[in-house]
């Protein structure tokens, strides 16, 4: 957005407050998905069930910030970068929520891990989800400052993640090739690092939204078109 | 050919005695498409759209310079046939200005003193015309009432049939629903839409919802200089000069 206010300064505030809102709400499913991994990495059912509980305040944010994007829709009418900012603000609330949903998912797995001991390779998931997350709070500090070079590392970023799950779904698979005995955990653990994968998806596509918002250029697919 | 350059001006100047109205404006407006004019009080967008059917003439104190054209054929300069380019620019005014005869005379005042048409051929272009603007239906019993007891939105609808009547090429719509209301507005941008089809239209409008509801392609002017003018929805979306940029989104005024 351009450094000089709106002549209606009523807008301006509007739109500061939509800024706040979406950045609240990424903070709140980082947390959720902080919690959903502290929750599988102690066994603790007990904290995983918080986790799912606390799922409709964001999605009450949700509702929120879609109704105000709407009335600025309806009534202000913007043009230009607050119209790709409007946009993005819907769309990125969209991945955010989704991300919410992705902790719940995490959060659901808990109690499947079991009490046998785990194996190896859901040691790696809390490191995965740290790399994700690390991917959310770049890109809610790029939509923040309007720092497309930070958006677009968070998009660069997601490929490693993409990469690490897979070898995690390749070690996993042999394990239970090798002894059925532990098929349960296994799906379990490719299960859980499945949503953390995703998350990052969903991350990339809040870095993409950024980089429309501020630039409009839309840089989705640009691999496949 | 749709979409080919109707209108052009190179490294226009206007001035109004010292003022320079115009600073060097190269813009071409495309075939029957509908282009619009913005930027704030003062900017020369009136301006220029007078230039194309040399209305500056009339006012004291005005020089042109640079180029001018339509089809390609200069506007100014010896032996330009005024009467002539009037009649294939046409150009209606921001207040309805019908002249005080009737709704018939009205129409065929044009095609009359251009001995375009006698008799029943008038007949034929006042039925044409009002037809083109959505008033037949309404006035065709009517005919010999006067003009001046129509509503506004009607007026202005007969403005545009008498400039129609001449059958131009272009029409020149100078803030034509500055004095409708928001209903009459959207039925005459709905008409403007429609005679997109078949002419050039260059309006000149601040309502910048105006702009992007009916252009094809927008123009934006501050202080004499033309800062932009690109396809309508590129000049909402993304306008490439942070000046059009400020303007659009409401920064600057």
């Amino acid at each position: 957005m351009s450094k000089q206010g709106h002549i209606n300064a009523q807008f301006d505030a509007e739109l500061r407050s939509l800024k706040e809102q979406i950045l609240t709400m990424g903070q709140l499913v980082d947390r959720h998905v902080g919690e959903a991994v502290a929750a599988m990495q102690a066994r603790d059912v007990e904290r995983a069930r918080s986790v799912i509980l606390a799922d409709r305040a964001v999605n009450q944010m949700e509702l929120a910030i879609d109704e105000q994007c709407i009335r600025m829709l309806a009534l202000r009418q913007p043009a230009a970068s607050d119209l790709r900012f409007v946009a993005a603000a819907l769309k990125m609330v969209t991945d955010l929520e989704r991300i919410g949903d992705l902790a719940v998912k995490m959060a659901e797995e808990v109690p499947h891990l079991g009490e046998a001991p785990p194996l190896r390779a859901l040691s790696e998931l809390p490191a995965m989800a740290a790399a994700a997350q690390g991917m959310l709070r770049d890109a809610l500090e790029a939509f923040v400052t309007s720092d497309t070079a930070k958006a677009e590392a968070v998009m660069a970023a997601d490929a490693a993640v993409d990469a690490w799950m897979v070898r995690l779904f390749g070690e996993v698979q042999r394990a239970m090739e090798l002894d059925a005995g532990v098929v349960g955990r296994g799906l379990a653990t490719i299960f859980f690092g499945k949503q953390i994968e995703r998350m990052a998806d969903h991350t990339t596509n809040v870095a993409e939204m950024i980089v429309f918002a501020v630039r409009g250029q839309d840089v989705r697919h640009a691999t496949s078109t | 050919m749709p979409g080919g350059v109707k209108l052009r001006t190179e490294a226009l100047d206007v001035y109004y005695g010292a003022f320079q109205a115009l600073k060097n404006v190269t813009a071409s407006i495309r075939e029957r498409r509908l282009t619009a004019l913005i930027g704030p009080s003062g900017c020369g967008k009136s301006t220029l759209l007078r230039v194309f059917n040399r209305m500056n003439d009339f006012t004291p104190g005005c020089r042109v310079a640079g180029v001018v054209e339509v089809d390609g054929t200069p506007l100014y300069g010896p032996g330009v046939d005024v009467e002539g380019l009037r009649k294939k620019v046409g150009m209606v005014f921001q207040r309805p200005n019908p002249f005080p005869l009737s709704i018939y005379e009205n129409v065929v005042y044009g095609p009359r003193i251009h001995a375009m048409a006698r008799g029943p051929a008038l007949d034929a272009v006042a039925e044409r015309s009002l037809s083109a603007v959505g008033l037949w239906d309404d006035l065709k019993d009517r005919l010999q009432e006067s003009a001046l007891g129509l509503s506004l939105e009607q007026m202005q609808r007969l403005c545009i049939a008498r400039a129609l009547a001449v059958a131009p090429e272009v029409l020149l719509l100078d803030e034509p629903c500055s004095a409708l209301d928001p209903v009459a507005t959207m039925r005459i941008e709905s008409l403007m839409r429609e005679l997109a089809h078949d002419y050039t239209l260059l309006i000149v409008t601040h309502n910048m919802q105006q702009a992007a509801r009916i252009s094809d392609d927008t123009g934006f002017l501050l202080l004499g200089e033309l800062i932009e003018l690109a396809p309508t929805a590129t000049i909402f979306t993304r306008p490439r000069d942070r000046r059009t940029e400020d303007y659009v989104t409401g920064r600057y005024g």
